[in-house]
């Protein structure tokens, strides 16, 4: 592999280049209504999760106030939010 | 309260039961249809910002889906009415499906009536109901919190009968 003949004049600032592969996240936060094993098994329905991983995201929402529930996307991430707010969950869509 | 029996979930309920849940159902596809409001708390919480930090990208994601949101969310609180006996008492029975679109439907309806009750995680729904029968037994806040608390006792049997 050749060494390029002339160094760049100046780096690309990050913040502007568009990523469109960087990963995205849905997060679900914490509400006083949803009952504990509700949301549990929503998480093993939507996501296929095991029932520990789901019950230790439900904790995670619980007790920290929100979790991170899935990530891809952004429109992955924003089908997934579409199908936690059909269930009554409090999802959001954010960059990892 | 709700029972696996052969494949499906089956439950009583006294003619006060379906009444109170025909109530809460139809409250809901009011809510959905003629009154939908976007500033009522009820509707900000059944139907969450997605971008909450970015009002145009909201926005848009709203206009792409708010409709089939709120369509799947009458169903489900159709789901519960086409499955209540006609003014009266008597069994209820759900195949798999139907019982999943009532664990939504019913929480739909603990979600707006948790908004209207002011409902926090710090409040204890036992202490409420002993302060509201010691205030005014008769009181439309009382009746609101048996109904909030027995939605959610049977949204838990119906849940507990779906994952055992």
């Amino acid at each position: 592999m050749a060494a390029p003949q002339v160094a760049p004049l100046e780096t690309p600032d990050t913040d502007q280049v568009p990523a469109p592969d960087r990963p995205w996240v849905t997060i679900v936060w914490d509400d006083p209504v949803n009952l504990m094993a509700y949301v549990t098994w929503v998480f093993q329905k939507l996501f296929g999760y095991s029932r520990g991983r789901a019950e230790q995201l439900m904790l995670d929402v619980h007790h920290k106030g929100k979790a991170v529930v899935s990530s891809g996307t952004r429109e992955r991430m924003e089908h997934d939010a579409s199908q936690l707010h059909a269930y009554g969950l409090w999802a959001t869509v954010d960059r990892a | 309260m709700f029972q696996r029996c052969s494949g499906h979930y089956v439950a009583t309920f006294a003619v006060d039961e379906v009444r109170v849940l025909r109530k809460v159902a139809t409250e809901v596809v009011g809510l959905l249809t003629d009154a939908f409001d976007h500033a009522d708390p009820v509707v900000v919480r059944l139907f969450p910002e997605v971008y909450p930090d970015d009002a145009a990208d909201a926005a848009e994601f709203r206009q792409y889906t708010e409709g089939d949101l709120k369509t799947a969310k009458i169903d489900q609180a159709g789901a519960i009415l086409a499955a209540l006996p006609d003014d009266a008492g008597g069994e209820v029975r759900l195949d798999s499906e139907a019982a999943e679109a009532w664990l939504r439907a019913l929480n739909d309806a603990r979600l707006a009536m948790g908004v209207r009750l002011e409902i926090r995680d710090s409040t204890d729904l036992g202490a409420e109901l002993d302060d509201a029968v010691a205030t005014d037994p008769g009181s439309s806040r009382m009746f609101q919190l048996s109904v909030y608390a027995y939605l959610g006792y049977l949204q838990e049997s119906l849940l507990s009968a779906l994952i055992d």
